[in-house]
């Protein structure tokens, strides 16, 4: 049984149809690239999966659920986590604190037991700290604990953001271009993370991406999009030499 | 960390205890009269009005005008508790808060979609409303008043604990994983909802909070006035405790605090101005906001302290 | 035919809260602030107009004049003094700032003129004219009047002046008007003069149809006239002039039919099912969280 499987989805903003017969589908601790020219819709599929929007027809299946009905917070507790293209931290919380959110269901302890100081709450509270320092650890962030999530420098947001996805225990992780911004340097670093976060955490990785070297580099497949719908699907040497592809990104030549 | 929670908090009830205790002294040694004793007790339900609005409205970032709604939801309900059906004291105070928290829930599910300025203006109406309804009521009694439901034996005691207990419970609340929650809902609502948080639920909690208390200060004001007129609680008094939170700092407790009590006694000292005083005070507001968005406070402060280094961040 | 006097009644109340409900709406679609002090021009302007009438004694036109001109100009300076320095903070410090404002012309005032209300001069004679049975009064029908031209002719500016198109397009993107060589400092100043010349001519229709003035007459019509304003859908002109009619209707029929003591209660029932309903208004655009 597949992870994800999307059948014939679609969305319409008033006559417009930005993403229309959307065919996917991925497996447990695969890593695919999302790709295509800008207004592509690749965004928007990334909003569909999660429910920000909802799909005007299609079907996502996750994990053997339907998705359609269920709100974003229920999508994300089902396992699908994601970033934003626009980073969108808790900019005024601790780097810490950012990931205690993610981290919110991993514990259970009530408002009464924190209210009354009892020992569920010391214990709910220590080990989410000591989680959330390990998966701060992952990305090299442990230092900056205590900093004000909004002070990091660029790269280390985009960092921290992919630590709060994470912990919200996810099976299959979106990133929505985790490399906008980034010097060659950084990219580079980057694409190591990504690697180690899915041997480590054994997830599924869905990027939607415009540095082709990184996608090229560690993507196992990748799909292109243009104009809502999927263009061509297969292997990075597969995508480069699709003629459909190259007209796509460089216009049609006749 | 656990050890450093625990230091903070017993620092914090010895210092409630010893301003306790003085206040107890100089109430007993005739230095604090009758008078000065009524306004301390306005400052501790100030407080309790202050530090609630400030879940709802500087933790969560929910913009709303109709604390006052709350307010006179538990006013009115523990004093009638106290009038028909002989409760003792603490009970309908108990009553009133939970009959609050219960209309913030109702109010708070439909409402609390909304964002801004049309969340605050929605909440006004509310608050206009629940007036109107106390209003014309019969057994409110509608504008001549309700009276004769004032407890025996309550003493400055009981409105300084309720004080504390509010302030505590509101910092219990801010930081567990449930606070936390409530505060990533201010940040970024979508990221948060994205972060596996259910948001709809945690701003009814914050909300259904907030109304509590509001609905205990409300419950401890009859009791101090001993008379209620719907009119107190129009949204001229939700504007006062929104001001307090902004001026004390919106996510801020201790700035709730004193802003509730410098806001309670300042306007006692600006008796000698009579009529100018309301005018003085608009004055101030405006001033006041004006220099606290454009970080001026650093600025003015070190014309007159020129010795201090200035940092402005933006 | 109680009931059509009822229905041109509530109109003729309408359209004062018309007049002002465009003021909010003009305001917040351009300045995206809620002016809670815009109901306190509305008082200083029938002030000004007892003031010139029965204390300066000079002809009513000039009273009229000297109103409108006088609050525009208030409107300009409170924009200045009070809110430009808070144009990039949050919604939660312009709101307070203006209910400050709000504060300190009712308290300005109260001070000056005391709290007891004055006679408001008659500026036209008292009678009733007969309209299919139903008796108005000169004031209402004047009041109605008055709304349609001055609502036509706002309509008329915006749509087909270059200063109109201005003062769209800062509504619509301030920072690309700004970068298009539009003056965004006098397009806003332009709102605030505009939004409370029209605030005069509603505190003029006050005072004529009510005839007793006093410094809180501005807080209620105030509230009342935005909530017009959310009715008609923010922003929208042709809506704040339909959503204060509405409001004046409504609140007309209440006192007449149920009782005058719920008339605020209904008044702003019809805020929260709008809100709850159709939060962009009757004429309002949605609008979508980019994500």
């Amino acid at each position: 049984m597949s992870l994800l499987k999307a059948e014939g989805l679609g969305i319409q903003f008033g006559g417009l149809k930005a993403v229309d017969e959307f065919n996917f589908e991925m497996n447990q601790n695969q890593l695919y690239g999302l790709i295509g020219p800008n207004g592509a819709g690749k965004t928007t599929v990334f909003n569909l999966l999660t429910g920000v929007y909802k799909p005007t027809s299609g079907q996502i299946i996750f994990n053997g659920k339907s998705l359609l009905k269920m709100t974003p917070t229920q999508i994300t507790q089902l396992g699908i986590a994601r970033t934003f293209q626009n980073i969108r931290l808790f900019k005024k919380m601790s780097v810490i604190d950012n990931v205690k959110v993610g981290l919110h269901h991993s514990q259970n302890y009530s408002l009464l037991s924190s209210i009354l100081h009892l020992p569920s709450y010391f214990k709910g509270e220590e080990a989410m700290h000591e989680m959330a320092m390990s998966l701060l650890r992952v990305f090299d962030l442990e230092k900056y604990a205590d900093v004000k999530a909004g002070n990091l420098p660029y790269g280390k947001q985009r960092k921290l953001e992919i630590a709060r996805a994470l912990a919200t225990s996810p099976k299959l992780l979106l990133l929505d271009e985790p490399a906008a911004g980034m010097n060659p340097i950084e990219t580079e670093e980057l694409m190591e993370t990504i690697k180690i976060v899915r041997e480590k955490f054994s997830i599924a990785i869905l990027l939607i991406e415009h540095d082709m070297k990184l996608v090229m580099g560690i993507c196992e497949k990748i799909a292109v999009l243009n104009f809502g719908t999927v263009l061509a699907f297969g292997t990075p040497d597969e995508i480069k030499n699709n003629p459909d592809v190259i007209a796509a990104y460089l216009g049609n030549e006749e | 960390m656990k050890k450093k929670q625990i230091k903070d908090l017993i620092i914090s009830f010895i210092a409630a205890l010893v301003i306790y205790g003085l206040i107890m002294f100089l109430m007993s040694a005739g230095v604090v009269d009758y008078y000065w004793s009524g306004i301390l007790i306005m400052a501790c339900i100030n407080v309790i009005l202050a530090t609630s609005l400030n879940l709802a409205s500087g933790y969560l970032g929910q913009l709303t005008l109709g604390h006052a709604g709350f307010m006179s939801v538990g006013a009115y309900t523990s004093a009638l508790c106290s009038l028909y059906l002989h409760l003792p004291f603490l009970l309908s105070l108990l009553i009133g808060a939970i009959a609050a928290c219960l209309i913030g829930i109702l109010i708070g599910i439909p409402t609390l979609r909304l964002k801004g300025d049309y969340l605050c203006i929605i909440t006004l109406a509310f608050n206009e409303i629940i007036r109107v309804i106390m209003l014309n009521l019969s057994i409110t009694n509608g504008a001549k008043g309700l009276m004769g439901f004032q407890a025996m034996n309550i003493d400055f005691s009981v409105y300084f604990i309720s004080a504390v207990i509010t302030i505590y419970v509101i910092y219990c609340v801010v930081k567990s994983r449930h606070g936390r929650a409530i505060i990533s809902i201010c940040e970024d609502e979508t990221a948060s909802e994205l972060s596996g948080i259910p948001t709809s639920y945690y701003k009814i909690l914050a909300f259904a909070i907030s109304a509590f208390f509001a609905g205990v200060a409300g419950g401890l004001y009859a009791q101090y006035m001993g008379m209620l007129v719907p009119s107190t609680f129009d949204y001229n008094k939700s504007v006062e405790i929104l001001v307090m939170v902004v001026l004390g700092g919106l996510g801020n407790l201790k700035g709730s605090i004193i802003a509730a009590i410098v806001m309670t006694i300042l306007p006692e000292y600006l008796r000698a101005f009579a009529d100018y005083r309301m005018l003085l005070y608009a004055v101030v507001l405006i001033a006041a906001m004006i220099i606290k968005e454009k970080n001026l406070g650093p600025r003015i402060k070190s014309k007159f302290f020129k010795n201090k280094t200035v940092e402005v961040d933006d | 035919m109680e009931f059509l006097t009822q229905i041109i009644n509530g109109l003729s109340t309408g359209g004062m809260y018309a007049l002002v409900a465009i003021g909010y709406t003009m305001v917040y679609g351009i300045a995206k602030m809620i002016n809670f002090a815009h109901g306190e021009i509305i008082m200083v302007g029938a002030y000004l107009a007892y003031v010139m009438t029965s204390i300066v004694k000079v002809p009513i036109i000039v009273s009229v004049l000297v109103a409108i001109a006088g609050c525009a100009l208030l409107g300009v300076v409170t924009e200045k003094v009070a809110y430009k320095p808070l144009r990039n903070s949050g919604s939660l410090a312009v709101l307070i700032t203006a209910i400050g404002v709000s504060y300190l012309l009712q308290n300005l005032f109260l001070i000056l003129f005391g709290s007891a209300a004055r006679t408001f001069p008659q500026f036209m004679p008292s009678g009733t004219v007969s309209l299919f049975g139903a008796h108005i009064t000169y004031v209402a029908l004047l009041s109605l009047v008055l709304t349609f031209i001055c609502t036509g002719l706002l309509l008329l500016f915006i749509n087909k002046t270059k200063l109109g198109k201005a003062m769209r397009a800062v509504s619509e993107d301030r920072g690309a008007a700004e970068l298009m060589g539009i003056n965004v400092n006098t397009t806003i100043s332009l709102t605030f003069a505009i939004g409370s010349g029209l605030g005069a001519i509603a505190g003029i229709i006050y005072g004529m149809s009510y005839s007793l003035i006093n410094p809180y007459l501005g807080a209620m019509l105030g509230i009342k006239a935005f909530i017009a304003a959310v009715l008609g859908g923010i922003g929208s002109i042709q809506g704040a002039m339909v959503g204060g009619l509405i409001i004046g209707v409504a609140e007309a029929f209440t006192i007449s039919y149920i009782s005058s003591a719920f008339s605020d209660a209904v008044v702003f029932g019809i805020l929260i099912f709008i809100l709850l309903v159709k939060p962009a208004g009757l004429f309002g655009q949605n609008m979508r969280e980019k994500v």
